[in-house]
């Protein structure tokens, strides 16, 4: 390990945001990257645990190796840190951006003697995204997300990450239905195993929510589209524009479906589906046009409180909206851990994320109100009422002017249309999961990321995909003998 | 051979140790009086034997006398027999069948034999005895015990030559008749002995208390077993010799000397060498295949004292002064290894007695001279208190000395002339000069580049940690890496993760009847040598026996090897074999060709075989490197070319020191690690190899002095491994005679392995990086290794104890059960289906249930004061017993709520004061820890806070050094006295013994019981420990179930069971384990790690930093504040495990605990269990402890206790003496003290002892005073010994003056008491931490060795100081003025208490004398007392 010493001697510091103003005016990355002194030092700060439960899974669904690549990273050996993490982990430029960091969450570092039944030692606020705000700064975890970011950014920028071609083909070819981060990452660890491996992709860029789920500020396209041209030469076949039909199970010796729980919960009143407001504001971001739906100079209600309505929070600010308010129907989480809800598990506390932040910095208050939801649509406002559990409080009703109503209620499902069309059965919850918990639906079909278990994150479906594609690979290898 | 009634019981792992006596009359006269008073010596020495549970049946007892020809001639003439003069006839002494017609048949067919051998029977005689008062135990197995008598032919001289016709006789007919045994069959020696209290000897046998029976000398053993069932004929004297102490060699030295068989010619024997053969008898004991070797050489015309100097050698390699005879042992050593261990040896061929010690001195051996010009040797001085006055000198042998009485020309001769003297016989010096040197060999060109390290590291399993945290820390530092907090990953035949063949054997280690060494700071007695080439002949005195290669470490350069494979030299003849195979050939297959290509290469002529598995690739496998060795090694002793071979391994596979160790022990005589080396190459300089070759070096010879091997010679091909795991039929093909305790896996699961990494490295496309096993740090994901405590089991542990949640804590428990792959317990279940439940309610309550519970000794140092006052408090509530651990403990926490119900002693001692030992309620002895067993500790001076520093009686800042082995516990009878000590500083407290599990801790077991603990605990090999090399923590000691299951076993057998409580710990973790522990054998269960988890630690291993985040395992305050534990989580912890516990007693039908110890039968194997556990539960015998049982230390009758006066007479049975004194007391003493005179003596008492003492006086001196000056009627020399080995061991305050020389380790582990002495032996103030000790004479070899505190003032007249002392921690330094100033009181203490005649002599000019003191100080003590001067 590094440094033993190394947690209480440095302080946790993230990188940093850039200052609200100046990033309210563009769509341009959120963080400001340290230099290499800092992340050494930050990465000093692995106490290297005897059990690590950031790398467990408790922590990171991939089993990041947490200690060694921070160690590494600590005595100077990026390249080999480098080496490490991609063991495990396929894109580190997108989980070093977007991933809620359950590695953090789990960390020793965080809860090392500050407390017991979750309850925690007031101190000085964490920097950054404030998520960890109430905890003594040197008790806080180590900033896995912020070292992977630097490693793999250094990486790509001193050459290091050059096309990894297969050595030896194996002749098999496997079709990726979906290009999201489950799509990516199963057709990554399948094409280096040595499979032909053509990507199906109906959208007219590669990355799935990726490429136009998150918002450009959060995770910069040309990152993804770094990994995409990456892929393409070491092999993968991207379709883009196209649709995918049961055909292809007898063109291709292994289907993977990876098409995301798409189906999004409605709402009682129509809205616009955030993740439609996310795409097309996405796309005007990248041709340079005006998007398709705008917030500009309206009002707008995001219901929802998770991170897709944070972004879309962070969104409408940016497209210069009148005003923004967020819908929650649940109660406002604690500051602070329950004891129900203790250390390593993930902390169901509040956290105030980037758009809200904004949304302070330019409203002057928190754009979010809790135990509410829509009761109708007026003109130019809704109604809103009061919930108690999920039953409307009479008398509560309050009317907000609204010109545009997203829907960031999350998803129900994956879409009819692809089991149609594979002719699979959805389970209960509307996914894709065979009752053996694999990812083998049938024959040569097999299912990956939220399609087979539902919504979740981004890791989560990297993970998920990976699996996926060590069944397959079993699969082909039966085949052959 | 396996019992079938004790599935678990080795009777060859039997262990024996013992007092020793001598009386040799240098005046020529042959009388009575010298038998009659060496069965007095036997007598008194009492103490140091052992009898079974009841007392009645001793473990043995017998003397060696010459023929008494008067006595004889008497009896032959009344039978009409013609015995001609003394010398013309020889006497075998028989043990024969008890069946009269079965007796009359072997005479008969001896007596044929003997005419066919041309040596006619004049008689025999039935040896009058008395049966009658015999316990029941020896009578049962009582032979027929005859004498036959032989007449010496014309044509064959007297004396030797006559002998040497009776030896081949005998060897012919034992080989015919293995029932009977011959005591002793000489012209010129007879044996009395029997399995008998030693009181019983003279009166069971007449013919010793007959006037007649004269003999010049006699020789007197007591025996001390490890079981209640000591054979006759293993009683002692052998043959030859009589042996206190153990040969940990053994295995090794059996094999070699078996194979040596091809390669000895007798010249005095002929032909007739081949008829005596095997010269070892291979079911004998150690000290039996010693005699057999001893014998052997004296027969092929060696003179008795070289052959003692060939099988136990001095240290010479390390010795700072080159003597005339080290070419002599140079010479002999390229032919025979030492037979290493603790030995005291007397033997005699009858015309001469000599004595040998081993080259550690590790077994005491008092001599004295008496005027009229007797020699009296003995186990302890003083013996024959009666001849004091008489005695004109006494002094001890050192280690590595010989000593001979001749009785034809009435010389004593001693060590240094007999060297000399057998050095001059030949001009060795130039003999040796044949022995090549590696750095002779010219340096050739060499190829050290490897292709694709990472390819190969998986093709040889390596996994990622063994790079960065093995090869790499190693090549950096040059020390193994120190891991904390034990070994929690499954066995290896249990390891789903492809361990690689080496992780399925345990080290031995030595525990209780043999001490670890301490290679670090007794390097000097310490040689890693290795020789190769042909052995050569050792009967004949040939230069050309030792052309052989001479390593020095058996860790190889690619450069070295490369040497080696190019030598040029007629007698070496180098051939390569390799190792490797095509993938499409099965590894069977492959170990025939294998073995095919070997012989070639030997038919061929060659005697360097370098074996080498270079080359692996996609298309070819190597054969796993320690099968090759090992199965190589029996294969050439099937084919008798062991000695003709050398077996050299170049390997990609071993990279740790286990691995290297294990290579070595089984037949390796070096190994280069190329692929280890090409990874440092990769990433580190040059030198880093260096580095990493001495740390393996090292590694190697730390792991051999745990099993108390001090040299790599003789560890070599030692076997000193036992598995775990390994199906019986692989073992006996390629690990022939190692021990294994469960089957399971074969050669067909080895070959499984190798192809899995295999086909990593070669078939796996992903180019990816190793993997990540896991196997100490825990890692999840693909490939990494399951741990007991996982994040899920420790979180759900907490959580359940933090919020009290027994549901929770359910859940845990099912997590640990899992599905029965990870530990032996988890693969047993309870067979309810027999059982007949019973209420709940009717169960013993929860209550009483926890007073069974212990937590685990862990000292304040290691962890925090917070969490140890925790677990104590928790257990006080409870009625548990937490364990103060090793580091002593505050005062003010004696009698209060934060008391440790168990006080530790280990071999530190730290903090060991008398106030200590009266606050526990038991006392437990640590022998070993199951993280480093026979291993020792290291508290860095920065871990030394002022509060650590109080309790442990040391000085801040200043590190301490805890030694492997207790230096008053070298052997069972040792550990007796410290027993039988303790019992007396603390009347009411148990006595119990720490042991880790092992194969054959049963007999070690029955040994300690035999020995009067009142409790055994068996600790599982895993280990919980703080900081303890990593190879140590994986691979040294047994899990608790086998220890467990064995010890219960055997202490059944030997009746011993119900006279001690049995515990058992080692992640202990829930009421399944506790029930399956119960079940199996034990009463008391311990838990450690458990409750620390409790208390708030997440396994972070990180202890040895002292940076635990949450203050459990550190002393740092601001780490200390995070602490969260409480009482009540530990509480809960045991209180849930106990209800657990119960729910599982009700389901099984028992009301109470005890109904269940060791129903074994209510076990049963879950299924697809890959072990084979029946031996484990094959044993049911619900026995345990009966407080009526316990042993009887008959305090009462105690001489201190009875004293009234102040003026006393003691004798050597009066044993630690004063430590039972009450209040302010002040006592004269004369004659002899026995062991542990003044053990623990507090403040407000002192011993005045005019006589002599012996072995740990002054044990613990916790404040009193002991003088002792010479007996007053004595004639005295100032070079004369006066007190015995390990004097003032862990003292922590209080005066000792003593007006002679003391023996070898005065003061060691001193940490408080002022001494004056005026003389010591080897290792003189060892591990001193504090306290003054003023040497007034001469001093021995290594004198501070790993002294880190306090001043050792010595007189250094020959100005030799600086060659003595052990440089490592201390320097020779002027003795400043402050320091005089004490010096000078000191010395008129000194004169004062005993009259001292050099401190008069000093003390009255004392300026003049002052110069020639020198002060030895560490530097850290220096630093420490310049500072205490600046703060005033």
């Amino acid at each position: 390990m590094g440094k033993p010493t190394g947690f209480m001697e440095v302080a946790r510091a993230e990188n940093p945001y850039r200052d609200e103003a100046a990033r309210l005016r563009d769509f341009e990355d959120l963080h400001i990257a340290q230099p290499t002194d800092a992340r050494q030092a930050q990465a000093s700060r692995c106490m290297n645990c005897g059990v690590p439960f950031c790398q467990s899974d408790f922590g990171c669904p991939l089993h990041n190796l947490i200690p060694e690549w921070n160690d590494l990273l600590y005595r100077g050996k990026e390249r080999e840190a480098l080496e490490r993490l991609l063991q495990t982990a396929p894109f580190p430029e997108f989980t070093g951006r977007v991933c809620p960091a359950l590695c953090e969450k789990a960390c020793n570092l965080e809860n090392a003697g500050s407390f017991a039944y979750g309850k925690a030692v007031p101190g000085k606020a964490g920097d950054g995204d404030g998520s960890n705000q109430g905890f003594e700064a040197r008790h806080l975890a180590l900033t896995n997300r912020d070292n992977e970011l630097y490693l793999i950014e250094t990486g790509f920028e001193k050459g290091w990450i050059q096309p990894r071609v297969p050595r030896r083909r194996t002749g098999k070819r496997v079709a990726v239905v979906g290009s999201g981060p489950a799509g990516l990452a199963c057709a990554d660890l399948l094409n280096r195993i040595g499979h032909a491996v053509t990507v199906i992709e109906r959208a007219d860029r590669a990355g799935g929510l990726l490429m136009y789920g998150i918002p450009n500020m959060k995770l910069p396209k040309r990152v993804v589209q770094r990994r995409f041209r990456l892929m393409e030469a070491e092999g993968v076949r991207f379709l883009l524009n196209a649709e995918a039909d049961v055909s292809i199970m007898g063109e291709y010796d292994a289907v993977a479906l990876c098409g995301g729980a798409k189906k999004p919960r409605a709402l009682n009143v129509p809205g616009t589906f955030a993740v439609d407001y996310l795409t097309a504001a996405t796309r005007a971001v990248l041709s340079g046009g005006e998007p398709t739906i705008s917030a500009k100079g309206r009002h707008v209600v995001v219901v929802g409180g998770g991170d897709t309505g944070n972004d879309c929070v962070g969104t409408a600010l940016r497209q210069g909206c009148a005003s923004v308010i967020q819908l929650e129907m649940m109660p406002a989480p604690p500051v602070e851990r329950t004891a129900g809800n203790p250390w390593p598990e993930w902390p169901r506390t509040l956290r105030t994320d980037y758009g809200q932040l904004e949304a302070i910095h330019r409203q002057d208050s928190d754009p979010r109100i809790y135990e509410t939801t829509v009761k109708r649509l007026l003109p130019g406002a809704v109604e809103t009422v009061k919930l108690n559990g999920f039953d409307p409080i009479p008398g509560t009703e309050r009317v907000l002017p609204c010109d545009l109503l997203l829907v960031a209620a999350g998803f129900v499902g994956c879409e009819e249309s692809t089991a149609a069309t594979f002719g699979v059965e959805r389970n209960k919850r509307g996914y894709m999961m065979p009752d053996d918990g694999s990812h083998h639906l049938r024959a040569n079909l097999f299912s990956a990321g939220d399609m087979r278990t539902g919504q979740s994150l981004v890791v989560r479906a990297l993970a998920d995909g990976r699996a996926a594609a060590m069944e397959i690979d079993e699969y082909l290898r039966g085949d052959a003998q | 051979m396996v019992d079938q009634q004790y599935p678990l019981y080795h009777p060859e792992l039997e262990h024996e140790s013992c007092g020793v006596g001598a009386i040799v009359d240098l005046s020529g006269r042959a009388t009575h009086r010298t038998v009659d008073q060496a069965l007095t010596i036997v007598e008194r020495l009492a103490h140091r034997a052992g009898s079974d549970a009841l007392g009645t049946t001793g473990d043995g007892v017998g003397i060696m006398t010459r023929l008494p020809h008067e006595f004889f001639a008497a009896w032959a003439r009344e039978e009409g027999i013609s015995l001609g003069k003394p010398g013309d006839y020889g006497v075998g002494m028989f043990f024969l069948p008890e069946d009269e017609v079965g007796v009359q048949n072997i005479c008969r067919i001896f007596d044929q034999l003997a005419v066919s051998e041309g040596l006619p029977v004049l008689g025999w005689r039935d040896v009058p005895c008395h049966p009658a008062q015999l316990g029941a135990g020896a009578r049962r197995t009582m032979p027929r015990i005859r004498q036959c008598f032989l007449k010496c032919p014309a044509d064959v001289a007297p004396g030797a030559d006559f002998d040497r016709k009776l030896y081949i006789l005998r060897r012919v007919f034992e080989k015919q008749d293995t029932d009977t045994h011959i005591c002793s069959l000489s012209s010129r020696t007879i044996v009395y002995k029997g399995m008998m209290l030693v009181s019983q000897l003279r009166s069971f046998y007449d013919d010793l208390q007959d006037v007649r029976y004269i003999s010049q000398m006699a020789m007197v053993h007591s025996r001390f077993s490890t079981n209640t069932f000591p054979s006759w004929s293993k009683a002692h004297p052998q043959r030859m010799l009589l042996h206190n102490g153990e040969i940990n060699t053994i295995r090794g030295n059996h094999d070699r000397m078996k194979a040596r068989e091809e390669t000895m010619r007798s010249t005095l024997m002929g032909e007739s060498m081949r008829r005596v053969l095997p010269v070892v008898d291979p079911d004998g004991s150690d000290s039996q295949m010693l005699d057999n070797t001893l014998e052997f050489l004296a027969m092929n015309g060696f003179p008795l004292p070289l052959a003692g100097m060939i099988l136990l050698p001095e240290p010479w390699q390390g010795e700072k002064d080159k003597k005339p005879w080290h070419d002599l042992y140079r010479y002999y050593a390229t032919m025979m290894e030492p037979w290493d261990g603790p030995a005291a040896i007397l033997y005699s061929d009858g015309d001469s007695v000599c004595a040998s010690l081993d080259r550690n001195g590790l077994r005491p051996l008092r001599c004295a001279l008496t005027d009229d010009k007797r020699l009296i040797l003995s186990s302890e001085a003083g013996v024959l208190f009666e001849e004091n006055a008489h005695i004109r000198r006494r002094w001890k042998l050192k280690g590595g000395a010989v000593l001979m009485a001749d009785l034809k020309t009435g010389e004593l001769l001693e060590s240094d002339d007999l060297k000399s003297h057998f050095a001059a016989e030949h001009p060795y010096g130039e003999w040796v000069r044949q022995i090549v040197r590696l750095d002779d060999l010219p340096k050739t060109p060499i190829n050290d580049r490897v292709d694709d390290v990472k390819t190969l590291c998986k093709a040889f399993g390596y996994a990622y940690e063994d790079v960065q945290d093995v090869i790499l820390p190693m090549a950096e530092t040059g020390q193994e890496p120190i891991v904390s907090m034990g070994a929690d990953e499954p066995l290896a035949a249990l390891s789903k993760a492809h361990p690689p063949l080496y992780d399925y054997f345990k080290q031995r280690f030595a525990q209780v009847t043999n001490p670890p060494i301490d290679a670090l700071r007794e390097e000097c007695k310490t040689d890693c040598s290795i020789y190769i080439g042909d052995d050569g002949n050792l009967l004949s005195h040939d230069p050309d026996n030792c052309t052989v290669l001479e390593l020095p470490s058996p860790v190889m350069t690619e450069g070295e090897l490369q040497r080696i494979r190019s030598i040029d030299h007629p007698a070496f003849k180098v051939r390569e074999i390799s190792l490797l195979f095509p993938v499409k050939t099965r590894l069977r297959q492959a170990m025939r060709d294998f073995f095919a290509g070997c012989d070639a290469a030997c038919s061929g002529g060659a005697n360097i075989l370098i074996l080498s598995d270079r080359g692996v690739d996609a298309e070819h496998l190597a054969i796993p490197s320690l099968l090759a060795v090992s199965a190589l090694e029996q294969h050439l002793i099937h084919i008798k070319k062991r000695t003709k071979v050398s077996v050299i391994l170049e390997s990609g596979e071993p990279r740790d020191t286990h691995q290297l160790s294990m290579l070595i022990a089984y037949g390796a005589r070096a190994v280069c690690p190329y692929l280890a080396h090409a990874i440092i190459r990769e990433s580190l300089s040059g030198e880093a190899i260096d580095n990493y070759d001495k740390a393996l070096t090292a590694g190697v010879l730390k792991i051999a002095s745990k099993m108390g091997v001090s040299t790599l010679q003789a560890y070599q091909s030692a076997q000193l491994f036992e598995a775990v795991g390994l199906d019986g039929q692989f073992i006996d093909q390629y690990f022939t005679n190692t021990p294994c305790s469960l089957g399971g896996k074969g050669l067909h699961d080895v070959e499984a392995d190798s192809r899995y990494h295999h086909d990593q490295a070669y078939m796996n496309p992903l180019q990816t990086g190793l993997t990540s096993v896991g196997r100490h740090k825990l890692r999840t994901g693909q490939g990494a290794e399951e741990h007991l405590y996982s994040p899920k089991v420790i979180h759900l542990l907490q959580q359940a104890v933090w919020t009290n949640d027994r549901a929770k804590f359910d859940e845990y428990a099912r997590l640990v059960e899992h599905d029965g792959s990870r530990t032996i317990r988890a693969s047993l279940d309870f067979n309810f289906g027999v059982c007949n439940p019973v209420p709940i309610d009717e169960v013993e309550p929860v209550e009483q249930i926890v007073r069974r519970f212990r937590t685990g000794a862990m000292s304040y140092g290691s962890i925090s004061r917070e969490a140890h006052e925790c677990m104590a408090k928790a257990m006080n509530r409870l009625g548990g017993r937490s364990n103060s651990g090793e580091g002593g403990e505050l005062p003010e926490r004696f009698g209060t709520e934060l008391n440790s119900a168990i006080k530790q002693v280990a071999s530190g001692r730290f903090g060991l004061t008398r106030d200590y030992l009266l606050s526990a309620k038991e006392i437990q002895i640590k022998m070993a820890q199951g993280a480093k067993p026979g291993e020792g500790g290291h508290l860095p001076g920065a871990k030394v806070t002022d509060s650590v520093a109080k309790t442990r009686c040391s000085t801040p800042g200043i590190s301490l050094i805890s030694p492997p082995p207790h230096h008053d516990i070298y052997s069972i009878e040792d550990l007796a006295e410290l027993i039988y000590d303790l019992q007396c500083a603390n009347e009411d407290a148990k006595i119990t013994v720490k042991l880790v599990s092992s194969t054959g801790v049963g007999t070690i077991a029955s040994g300690v019981a035999k020995a009067g603990a009142g409790g055994i605990l068996i600790s599982g090999g895993e280990g919980g420990t703080g900081a303890a090399p990593m190879s140590s923590v994986h691979h040294a000691g047994l899990p608790w179930e086998i220890g467990l299951a064995e010890t219960h076993q055997v202490l059944c057998r030997n009746r011993l069971r119900q006279t001690v409580t049995l515990e058992t710990d080692g992640k202990l973790m829930s009421g399944h384990d506790v029930a399956v522990a119960l079940l199996l054998g034990a009463e008391e269960f311990g838990f450690a790690t458990a409750p620390l988890i409790a208390m708030g630690c997440r396994m972070m291993r990180v202890c040895q930093l002292g940076t635990c985040p949450f203050g459990v395992a550190t002393q740092n305050p601001e780490l200390r504040k995070r602490f969260i534990g409480k009482p009540e989580y530990v509480e809960r912890f045991m209180v849930f495990v106990a209800q657990q516990l119960r729910e599982i007693m009700a389901k099984l039908g028992a009301r109470t605990v005890n109904e269940l110890v060791g129903r074994s039968d209510l076990l049963k194997m879950k299924d697809g269990a890959p072990i084979d556990l029946s031996a484990l539960i094959g044993f049911a015998r619900n026995t345990h402890v009966q407080p009526e049982s316990r042993h009887d230390f008959r305090l009462h009758e105690r001489m201190d206790v009875r004293l009234v006066q102040d003026h006393v007479q003691l004798t050597t049975t009066d044993r630690a003496f004063g430590t039972l004194l009450k209040g302010e007391r002040h006592i004269q003493a004369q004659g002899c003290g026995g062991q542990s005179f003044g053990a623990f003596l507090p403040k407000g008492q002192s011993i005045a002892l005019y006589g002599v003492a012996n072995d740990y006086l002054g044990k613990g001196l916790s404040g009193g005073t002991l003088s002792i000056c010479p007996p007053a009627d004595a004639q005295w020399n100032p070079g004369d010994t006066l007190i015995g080995n390990v004097a003032l061991y862990g003292a922590t305050s209080g005066y000792a003056f003593i007006a002679g020389m003391a023996g070898e380790r005065f003061a060691v582990r001193n940490s408080g008491a002022w001494a004056v002495v005026e003389g010591v032996g080897d290792h003189g103030c060892e591990y001193m931490t504090g306290g003054r000790v003023a040497v007034l004479g001469p001093v021995g070899d290594n004198f501070g060795a790993g002294m880190s505190g306090g001043i050792a003032w010595v007189l250094d007249e020959d100005s030799t100081l600086n060659r003595r002392i052990n440089s490592g921690l201390v320097k020779v330094h002027e003795v400043t003025r402050e320091q005089a100033i004490e010096l000078k009181k000191l010395l008129e203490m000194h004169m004062k208490q005993t009259g001292s005649v050099k401190a008069k002599e000093i003390l009255e000019d004392f300026e003049a004398w002052l110069p020639r003191f020198k002060a030895v100080i560490s530097d850290e003590y220096l630093g420490y007392l310049k500072e205490a001067k600046q703060h005033g």
